[in-house]
């Protein structure tokens, strides 16, 4: 069963991580085809504008936006990060990386009760915040976590 | 005639403060010196937990740190406690044997005074009479066992499998161990290990789906108790070693694996719930602020022998978290006594394991002979004699560091030097000569190249930042457990308070600061980075060595340090 998994995403990347979502029918092709690209916020070379890309300035700290990230990432070009919402509605996740060169990396839209989760695979350029903004019956929700990127080595 | 326990210990503390150096074992073999061990039985559950040996199966010297420093919510608190504050702490007099085993004070003369510690056929001793006494007792170990010696490099860990089978160690957890690669784990878990030892961590999984590489805990029933043992490997061993000897396996703390774990083991019915952890103890102390249901913790990685265990309470009670020591130097003993389905009490327990008060055990010393002997010759190839004490321990340098890296120096020619800041390594007595085996004791690792590097002074800062951060991280979760990286040639200050960035200061090179956008020749070795080479650095110490003959004391290159002087975790 592990051995078939593993054969039949071999290679695969987030993109082919998107297509099967795709196939499931979670996300519209539309959005994973960039038709309403938020330019703007994904242009953005710094938090606040990301953030007001996404309309999210007002953002509120929720405890029910799931994250998880590892303390200290084990290779910085690929960072497991997991996302969910328990905020009823949710419509949107994003993720920004704070310190990154532009720094929101993705969003995922979700409708018709799809649920509200998502893992993927992030570049972190340096050690830096890892950011979630929720968006739900038209309001923003936000959480965050540090994930220290490091040179490794002298440990024990 | 028969001399009490505590009569004896006078006679030592008394020749010792007078500055004889006793041959402890003459004088033992006269007195019932084997009471220090006779540790009644308490209560129905017994765990036994040795941890970080380092492959050290014959009785060694180890002097703990004089500066083992805690920041934020640790500054002052076991385990970071050195010299006269820990004795202090844990009520230990001051020239006894304990004192010995637990501090660096009077190192010297203490070694003299008691001998060795440690040794696997004097363990096998111990082991054994603790479990005589404490019937379905469990042995765990916490790992760092296949790493640290010639003999476990050479035969890849066999001699050290070979003898905790021997010792007979139940459930074991690692992080050294996964050096050899993660084929030769599987090799040994599935082959060796199988239905002799169960190797557990609950915070291995594969890279690509998170499933579990390795069982995460196991039920034993003692004494009619059901028993949970979770185990917990080092969470950033593909960090801190060559993420390319374990490619397919991600690591970290996973905190929620840990709830789950535990709480579908309390379904289950355990009674007793134990975490085997390599996180190290800072790591163990806020893991236990966090995750409810764990009894003990009987923790390593950090090598702290800490006399008694720290109480934490969490939402769901009080958690145990005990650190074991390393290199041999002490075996734990966790007594519980569990009725009507709950802990009524416990009893711990830190012995250390004084080689001259145990008599070694006959078959373990025989398979120690058998696994030496193919090396012997190379294993005993006198190098030099040391006029000083050489030791490794200390949160920036030791004076066997300080000897790597004057070696590396001189024979690489570079400016500055760079030495990995491990905890592990025997320490050598004033006059003692320095043999082969000795500096594998340093140096014994799976990647040991040496190397040389052309970098900035910026690189240089950035280094010394990163490392500094993942030793004095407010946060312990961001920490992971090595001390400083040593550094030959360069002066610099440290500020173990401050944030990362902001820590390493006024870097000088023969008093001139650093210059920005100048590089400058640096010798290192151990690179994780894949493909890394460079002569093995115990050939590049070896040559140093018998080019000396005779090592003068060594100086040591210390930082400046700032907002220290209050902590206890210095000796000053």
């Amino acid at each position: 069963m592990d051995m078939l998994r593993r054969t039949i995403l071999k290679g695969a990347s987030v993109s082919g991580v998107l297509s099967v979502a795709l196939a499931a029918g979670v996300l519209k092709p539309g959005q994973v085809l960039a038709a309403d690209w938020n330019k703007s916020a994904f242009d953005s070379k710094d938090l606040d504008g990301a953030m007001k890309g996404l309309g999210a300035t007002a953002a509120t700290e929720s405890k029910d936006i799931v994250l998880k990230a590892p303390d200290i990432a084990e290779n910085g070009a690929v960072v497991p990060v997991d996302v969910a919402s328990n905020i009823p509605n949710t419509s949107e996740l994003s993720i920004l990386v704070v310190k990154n060169p532009f720094p929101l990396s993705t969003t995922f839209h979700f409708s018709n009760g799809a649920i509200p989760e998502a893992a993927v695979r992030l570049k972190l350029a340096q050690t830096s915040v890892v950011k979630v903004v929720a968006k739900a019956d038209g309001k923003f929700y936000t959480a965050q976590k540090e994930v220290k990127v490091t040179v490794g080595g002298c440990g024990g | 005639m028969s001399m009490h326990r505590r009569e004896f210990l006078q006679v030592l503390a008394a020749a010792a403060a007078a500055g004889f150096a006793l041959d402890s074992k003459d004088l033992l073999a006269a007195q019932d010196a084997g009471k220090y061990y006779d540790l009644p039985r308490f209560g129905n559950v017994s765990l036994l937990h040795y941890t970080d040996c380092h492959a050290q199966l014959l009785p060694i010297y180890f002097r703990e740190p004089s500066v083992n420093l805690g920041v934020g919510v640790a500054a002052g608190k076991a385990p970071h406690l050195v010299g006269k504050y820990l004795l202090k702490a844990f009520g230990i007099k001051p020239g006894t044997p304990e004192a010995y085993a637990f501090t660096y004070l009077d190192f010297t003369q203490a070694a003299k005074t008691y001998g060795k510690i440690g040794g696997f056929a004097h363990l096998a001793t111990l082991v054994k009479r603790l479990r005589a006494s404490r019937p379905g007792s469990l042995l765990l170990d916490g790992g760092d066992t296949w790493q640290g010696s010639a003999t476990a490099l050479w035969s890849k860990g066999q001699d050290m499998v070979d003898a905790a089978k021997l010792l007979g160690v139940d459930i074991m957890t690692g992080h050294w161990d996964f050096t050899f690669g993660q084929q030769r784990i599987q090799e040994i878990v599935t082959k060796d290990f199988a239905g002799k030892i169960e190797f557990l961590a609950q915070n291995v999984k594969t890279a690509d789906f998170g499933d579990p590489v390795f069982k995460a805990y196991t039920m034993r029933e003692m004494n009619g108790v059901p028993v949970a043992i979770i185990g917990q490997a080092f969470p950033y061993t593909p960090i801190a070693n060559p993420r390319y000897m374990m490619p397919d396996w991600t690591f970290g703390i996973q905190e929620d694996g840990m709830q789950k774990v535990v709480n579908e083991a309390r379904a289950k019915g355990a009674q007793v719930v134990v975490v085997l952890s390599h996180n190290g103890m800072d790591v163990d102390l806020k893991m236990a602020t966090r995750v409810t249901g764990i009894d003990a913790i009987l923790g390593g990685h950090t090598h702290d022998g800490v006399p008694a265990p720290t109480f934490v309470k969490n939402a769901g009670g009080q958690t145990l978290v005990c650190n074991s020591g390393s290199n041999g130097k002490f075996l734990s003993v966790l007594d519980f006594d569990v009725r009507g389905g709950k802990i009524q009490g416990f009893r711990y327990k830190l012995l250390p394991v004084f080689a001259n008060l145990l008599p070694a055990d006959a078959a373990m010393a025989a398979h120690i002979e058998q696994v030496r002997a193919p090396y012997k010759d190379k294993l005993d190839e006198k190098l030099a004699v040391s006029e000083g004490l050489l030791y490794r321990r200390g949160n920036f340098n030791g004076s066997w560091d300080q000897l790597i890296l004057d070696a590396m120096l001189e024979v690489k020619g570079a400016e500055i030097g760079f030495s990995p800041g491990f905890r592990w390594g025997t320490t050598i007595l004033p006059g003692q000569t320095i043999t082969m085996e000795h500096l594998m004791d340093q140096t014994a690792i799976t990647y040991p190249w040496s190397t040389l590097t052309e970098m900035s002074a910026e690189t240089i800062k950035n280094i010394l930042e990163d490392v500094g951060d993942n030793l004095f991280n407010p946060d312990p979760y961001y920490q992971q457990g090595g001390d400083m990286v040593r550094i030959g040639g360069m002066t610099y200050t440290c500020d173990p308070n401050a944030r990362i960035g902001k820590r390493i200061n006024d870097m000088r090179l023969n008093g001139k600061p650093l210059a920005a956008g100048k590089t400058y020749k640096v010798a290192g070795w151990a690179p994780v980075t894949e493909g890394a080479s460079g002569e093995p650095i115990w050939d590049v110490v070896a040559g140093y060595l018998r080019d000396k003959k005779v090592i003068t004391p060594r100086k040591l290159n210390l930082p400046k340090l700032v907002g220290v002087n209050n902590n206890p975790g210095i000796a000053l």
